[in-house]
């Protein structure tokens, strides 16, 4: 038992001490999930390049291996200055996402990540530049045309008349455009291109300056609309107080006066009706009632002996 | 065979040191020993209860380990990277991010080109959003990109310009954040999961978003003038609903006064000439009797209250023969 101990001990030892020579003398390699490698005998490339991970064997001092990333990997271009078809001078600043798919190429193009950023700084800025500048800002900045559709169901919207003018390339496109552009260039540097995209746009500062400037007049003018639509909408109700308000009392004098008009007629009717059939007998009281008013303290009566009053006074019959 | 009653000290320590074997093998074994103890990270590892282990082996992924505590084969055999997959991580954007803060050489000038942003309108405002992501495929995560954080930065700030890019000044303010949050997650991730990045967005938000600082003042004045409008609009209103209800009652008012006339008036005419249809039946009976009557009645009222009273003979032509008749009796 302790004789196998022993033997197992000393096989694991060799076997480890065997695998590390190979491996200082370069006959084993290891790949990694995230990397890709050309084997170069004499500083000639051999054979593809390995893209599966895993332990590799190769010729030990005489073969090398050049490792390669085999991930998606990014380059960020510095923002450019660029003048769109409307002649507005904008900062573009895009990104894109590259892989090395042939690493073979690669190396004997470019060589290493730093040659293929310059190349594809070339690449994918002369892309750029050639679609910003044969296109309008609006077709930078907007993807699609829904603002329009927002002003024309009335809203609030407070917009200049040239952001309003109908795209037919949006934004998107305009970065398909760049991708389908660059892409064609890289494949013999055995680069895929697979994405651009346009990660910021900004006004240079003087135009920036104006377009604050803008942002301001618009609001002001908005303002001031509102200002006089609430004058405007207060004046309009002051009037309409004014109007039913004469509404009001000219109807209720109408029918105040139609009232009282009726009832004189009506008690005219009926005083009438009375008096008439006896129009005699009614003046005669009538100035009888004229007399108890008028004769007061201060009246003189002047009577003729022939009156009612002394016909018992002259003769009793 | 051994018999332990016979054994000495000496003997069990010699049977022990031919057990080892001398020299080599002791030295040996120490020497594994050692080695293994010190480097006990490289045979065991561990993964918390939020990760999950990405097992390679020479540098060819095999497999996902559990949580827990596991063995693993050491000295570059094996490599285990445990990565989070529960945990939601978040990203901020526009100025005064923590990380760019803490980042050197990021000036205000940068912070400024991060959160200003181009609208539909062709107007400039100053957006702030974060998103929350996590780990939904470690595998992919690992070995499909390189600088996973920049693809989640950089296509966050391509996917939020290119929607703030197609609303208006106003919506972006007010109306159409959660719209935008929404389409921004469903492109990003669209555009992420081409990429086969292995992560999941849980959310984008928009926080602060504002006119810059020197257009601030004429945002603000609309909104006042809004108000404004708002007020003059309900004092007008308010007036109106001071005086109509009033001017409609003091109309009901006059309408009402005309009818008490009316009613009076009727009722007086009413009553008068039923009184007089009564005398008239009266009168109509003994007609010369009631006129006397009535006549003579007046007089009888009428001339104590007269002053003076002259009684005067129509046949007398001349200057009157007068007789005084006055209050008090005569006076001769």
């Amino acid at each position: 038992m302790k004789n196998t101990l022993i033997t197992v001990t000393k096989v694991l030892i060799a076997a480890g001490l065997i695998i590390l020579v190979f491996f200082a003398s370069g006959a084993l390699y290891i790949v990694d999930e995230t990397k890709q490698a050309v084997i170069t005998q004499f500083g000639k490339p051999i054979g593809d390049s390995v893209t599966e991970a895993g332990l590799k064997i190769k010729l030990p001092f005489i073969q090398d291996a050049h490792y390669f990333e085999k991930r998606l990997l990014d380059w960020d271009g510095d923002p450019n200055q660029i003048p769109t078809k409307d002649k507005k001078y904008i900062w573009v600043d895009t990104t894109a996402r590259w892989r090395i798919v042939d690493a073979l190429k690669f190396l004997q193009s470019v060589g290493n990540e730093i040659g293929a950023q310059s190349r594809l700084d070339d690449i994918i800025n002369s892309a750029t530049r050639d679609a910003v500048t044969s296109h309008l800002l609006v077709e930078a900045v907007r993807n699609t045309n829904r603002i329009l559709e927002r002003k024309q169901e009335g809203e609030d919207v407070i917009v200049s008349e040239e952001a309003l003018e109908r795209i037919d390339v949006g934004r998107e496109q305009l970065t398909r455009t760049i991708l389908e552009k660059a892409k064609p260039l890289s494949p013999r540097y055995g680069i895929e291109i697979v994405d651009v995209r346009i990660k910021r746009i900004n006004y240079v500062d003087d135009v920036r300056e104006k377009v604050y400037d803008r942002m301001i007049a618009e609001r002001k003018r908005a303002a001031e609309k509102y200002r006089s639509e609430g004058e405007g909408k207060s004046a309009e109700i002051e009037g309409q107080v004014a109007k039913e308000l004469k509404l009001i009392t000219s109807e209720a004098y109408r029918q105040a006066q139609g009232i009282v008009g009726k009832a004189d007629a009506e008690a005219i009717g009926i005083y009438a009706s009375a008096y008439n059939q006896e129009p005699e007998f009614y003046s005669f009281l009538k100035t009888l009632e004229t007399y108890r008013q008028t004769i007061d303290n201060k009246s003189t009566i002047i009577l003729t002996t022939d009156s009612e009053y002394y016909k018992y006074l002259k003769e009793l019959k | 065979m051994m018999n332990w009653k016979d054994v000495k000290p000496d003997d069990i320590i010699d049977m022990g040191r031919k057990k080892i074997g001398d020299g080599w093998g002791r030295i040996i074994l120490v020497v594994i020993t050692v080695f293994l103890l010190v480097n006990l990270k490289e045979l065991i590892y561990s993964i918390g209860p939020d990760e999950v282990g990405v097992v390679q082996r020479f540098g060819r992924y095999i497999r996902l380990s559990e949580p827990g505590l596991h063995v693993k084969i050491p000295f570059g055999v094996e490599k285990v990277t445990p990565i989070k997959v529960e945990k939601i991580l978040k990203e901020e954007f526009g100025a005064a991010s923590l990380r760019s803060i803490g980042r050197s050489g990021y000036s205000t000038r940068q912070h400024l080109e991060e959160s200003l942003m181009l609208t539909g309108d062709l107007n400039i405002l100053d957006v702030r959003w974060i998103v929350q992501y996590k780990i939904k495929d470690p595998v992919a995560f690992l070995f499909n990109t390189r600088n996973q954080m920049d693809n989640i930065r950089d296509i966050s700030e391509v996917v939020m310009r290119r929607f703030v890019g197609d609303y208006s000044v106003d919506e972006v303010l007010t109306t159409k954040r959660e719209e935008i949050d929404d389409f921004a997650q469903q492109e990003m991730q669209k555009i992420l999961d081409y990429y086969k990045i292995g992560i999941q967005i849980v959310t984008v938000k928009l926080l602060d978003v504002n006119p810059p600082e020197k257009v601030k003042p004429a945002f603000n004045e609309v909104n006042e003038a809004k108000q404004e409008k708002e007020k003059l609009i309900n004092q007008a209103w308010e007036a109106y609903n001071k005086v109509i209800p009033r001017a409609r009652g003091e109309a009901e008012k006059v309408i009402r006064e005309a009818e008490g006339y009316r009613l009076d008036k009727v009722n007086r005419a009413k009553g008068e000439s039923e009184r007089f249809l009564a005398t008239l039946s009266e009168y109509k009976k003994v007609p010369e009797i009631t006129r006397k009557r009535l006549y003579l009645e007046t007089l009888m009222e009428i001339l104590p209250k007269a002053k003076e009273k002259y009684v005067i003979d129509p046949r007398q032509s001349s200057i009157l023969p007068l007789l005084n008749i006055r209050e008090g009796g005569l006076t001769q």
